[in-house]
């Protein structure tokens, strides 16, 4: 099975408990993924409140992943 | 015949850190490094107080966070035509009327710095993976959702 880099940022690393994981999955896109940790961890925020990056750059939901890829969940954000 | 005067590329100062930031030594050094400033647009947010709030914590992903400043940063530097362009955030934990983030715009003429600083300041409120957390008095902690007023700011450039 393909191994993804997760790093968990804002609420998403409260609720997880931790900052970065390395999973095996089985997803084969950033969508499936969000599905199966929303799963494991019971994130609230549903994915079109989301974004997600896959290795360091925005990307669609129906992203393809591959084994290696750092993915990270983005919540609502806020700068400034 | 003169060579042709021949202008530097321009490349923006983009930084996020801890610590504060010293706006007169940004000035100083934005107008050491560019050419043809006329005027220089600026932007310092700051932590607000009110309703109990002592403190955010901000949080970024480092390393995307500081590629979609430097793309928006870019952008800015394309459409306004400036002549240079600073923006410095900071992360961690930051008191009330503490400064968060720094914004300057040098043009040749000040309505390119102007808009270019507003620009920036709306874009990368939404654009930018940056996450607050509030504190208040009481020990209460929540995360801040961009806001739908910052979210048209961002669309209408």
């Amino acid at each position: 099975m393909p191994h993804i880099e997760l790093e968990y940022f804002a609420q998403l690393g409260d609720v997880a408990g931790r900052r970065a994981e390395t999973r095996e999955t089985v997803a084969g896109t950033a969508a499936a993924l969000y599905d199966e940790l929303r799963k494991d961890y019971g994130f609230a925020l549903p994915s079109e409140r989301m974004r997600v990056a896959v290795n360091a750059v925005f990307r669609p939901w129906d992203q393809e992943l591959h084994d290696g890829d750092h993915v990270v969940f983005i919540p609502p954000v806020s700068g400034g | 015949m003169a060579a042709p005067y021949r202008k530097m590329a321009v490349a923006p100062r983009v930084v996020v850190q801890n610590d504060s930031f010293d706006v007169g030594e940004e000035i100083s050094r934005l107008l050491q490094t560019s050419e043809q400033t006329g005027g220089i647009g600026s932007f310092v947010g700051v932590v607000r107080g009110g309703d109990g709030l002592v403190a955010l914590s901000l949080e970024h992903y480092p390393g995307m966070c500081e590629q979609v400043i430097t793309g928006l940063a870019c952008e800015a530097i394309g459409r306004f035509k400036l002549s240079g362009c600073t923006v410095i955030h900071r992360v961690g934990r930051l008191l009330v009327a503490e400064p968060i983030v720094l914004i300057l715009a040098a043009a040749p003429h000040r309505a390119d710095a102007l808009e270019a600083t507003r620009f920036l300041i709306d874009r990368l409120k939404t654009g930018a993976p940056f996450w607050k957390s509030e504190e208040f008095a009481d020990g209460r902690r929540c995360w801040i959702e961009s806001r739908a007023e910052d979210e048209d700011a961002a669309s209408g450039w």
